[in-house]
């Protein structure tokens, strides 16, 4: 009866997660270390930084009260740059992705070809845009038609995994079913696959025209072309009233572009 | 004698379905040869045509690597790492607070700070961390602060809409039975809630943080630190070879973190 009362615990919650105890002091002290040399490492000119606050306040209330007008009609050029760029990228990466990504598909290709597609695939996802960009401008000039390529070729890269995954996640007993009919290869994808990934490519599709306006406002840091070029103009010469006005138009339209691709998916789907 | 004319014969789709069909292929194609012919207006073909030559040049320039410009590249490999670190995890940080804002079935107010927290994810998402970095080096000079902050402020758009996301799908039976103890509001989130979301949470920062590593090769282009600035540096001084060097690094550096994003997913989800 004694005894009894020293047997009683009390309810200790479980970790969640790194069951065990080594494992979980182990990863806590090497990020500690990490953090204490990662942070010790960084020299910050506190001085200068004091010094932009004043600028950074600037910027805000440049954010707050846009200007639209002084330099409309470079944000104008920009932005027809950055939206036609967009389409005609997004237009020619989708041309371009299903012949590969149907190459990429291990129920629909043989091994060669789908070697050859998957490294292409990795090719295009394995550098960012800006770096294509850089690249592309060096051999095509300044300007969106630099631009377009770059965006091309990232669409390509993720069109065409994205597909050929969806493709590989195919029901196959409907392959089966329209193969049993004497159906050639083209009747197969037309009938049996199209109907299949239609709905998602045309989401992915969407989805890849939202991320190739955002890149396309980023690109023109490089010389791409597109709205990016006027930002950081604008951002050079301390004009943050522009430069507040061209993150709002960015942000409008990456909203309204979101908004209406869910929209059209759900449509779709 | 005239019932063969009276078969209907199958058909894949109604004539409706395929007026409707072609009266869409034929307003994209139209908008995209539109818009093609706007965004090509100032092309130089020239410049295009001369391209392959361009690039041989180019790769010819390229090709030998430096390898010995190896050695000046760790440090700001390791300042590249503390970047996409630090950065995200001050981002994760402040979109911890935002998520919990944002979701519906815990959003303190649904009419007035729902939409405030949803506004601050949108505008992290549609701004490009290469912008922010632009401003951010605008604001409080060059360096790997600006390049952290830039991170920072473009991860919490990301990570907060996916785990608010996770947080709208739990099982609300969890929280019921947690709240039926007569736990408090706080104890709610710690019981019910975060262990629900915390396999998703770890899977979202270390995606997000794989992200990061690949946008803070190149933010040094707009003088945030890292890679990057030696990349800008070694245009400007047309070095080629030594920009191989560099693609080099970041490829690798990208294949890595991508494969510990993945061995940390698994682990986790």
């Amino acid at each position: 009866m004694i005894g009894a009362i020293t047997s009683l615990r009390t309810w200790k919650r479980p970790p969640v997660l790194l069951k065990d105890p080594r494992w979980r002091w182990t990863i806590l002290l090497g990020s500690a270390i990490y953090l204490v040399l990662a942070i010790s490492s960084v020299e910050v000119n506190w001085f200068r930084v004091y010094e932009g606050l004043e600028r950074g306040w600037k910027f805000i209330q440049g954010f707050l009260s846009p200007d639209f007008n002084s330099r409309w009609r470079d944000i104008q050029a920009g932005l027809i740059e950055s939206l036609t760029m967009t389409l005609t990228s997004t237009v020619a990466g989708v041309l371009i992705s299903v012949p590969i990504g149907l190459g990429a598909a291990r129920n629909l290709a043989p091994l060669p070809v789908y070697t050859i597609c998957r490294s292409i695939i990795t090719l295009s996802r394995s550098f960012q845009e800006i770096i294509i960009a850089i690249l592309l401008v060096a051999m095509f000039g300044f300007g969106p038609f630099a631009g377009f390529l770059t965006l091309t070729f990232a669409s390509i890269g993720f069109l065409s995994k994205l597909l050929a995954e969806d493709i590989e996640g195919c029901d196959s007993s409907q392959i089966e079913a329209i193969r049993a009919t004497g159906a050639s290869w083209w009747q197969v994808v037309n009938y049996a696959v199209q109907s299949q990934v239609m709905p998602r490519l045309i989401g992915l599709s969407l989805y890849r025209l939202d991320i190739n306006f955002r890149e396309s406002s980023v690109i023109g840091i490089v010389g791409a072309g597109g709205v990016g070029a006027t930002l950081n103009t604008a951002i050079d010469r301390y004009e943050y009233d522009s430069a507040g006005a061209i993150l709002i138009i960015i942000i409008a339209i990456v909203l309204v572009v979101e908004y209406s691709s869910s929209y059209i998916r759900r449509w779709v789907q | 004698m005239t019932a063969r004319t009276h078969t209907k014969l199958w058909q894949f789709r109604t004539p409706k379905q395929y007026m409707l069909r072609w009266a869409g292929w034929f307003w994209l194609v139209a908008l995209t040869v539109f818009c093609w012919n706007l965004m090509t207006a100032d092309t130089i073909w020239a410049f295009v045509a001369d391209a392959p030559r361009q690039a041989s040049d180019i790769g010819g320039r390229m090709l030998p690597p430096r390898w010995g410009y190896l050695n000046q590249l760790w440090q700001p490999l390791w300042d590249t790492l503390n970047i996409a670190t630090l950065g995200t995890l001050i981002g994760v940080i402040i979109a911890i607070p935002v998520a919990f804002l944002a979701a519906e079935n815990t959003t303190p107010s649904r009419h007035f700070v729902r939409p405030l927290a949803l506004l601050i994810i949108v505008t992290s998402r549609s701004i490009n961390s290469l912008i922010w970095a632009l401003l951010l080096v605008a604001i409080i000079g060059p360096g790997l602060l600006a390049g952290i902050v830039a991170i920072g402020l473009r991860s919490i758009g990301f990570v907060a809409k996916l785990l608010y996301e996770a947080i709208e799908e739990i099982d609300e039976s969890q929280v019921e039975a947690v709240r039926a103890t007569g736990a408090s509001g706080t104890q709610v989130i710690d019981y019910a809630i975060i262990p629900q979301v915390l396999p998703a949470f770890w899977g979202i920062s270390v995606f997000r943080w794989d992200i990061n590593i690949r946008e803070s090769t190149i933010l040094g282009l707009v003088g945030a630190g890292g890679l990057g600035l030696q990349l800008q540096s070694s245009l400007s001084t047309l070095a080629w070879n030594q920009v191989t060097v560099i693609f080099l690094v970041i490829l690798a550096t990208v294949v890595v973190s991508e494969w510990v994003s993945a061995k940390v997913r698994q682990a986790v989800l």
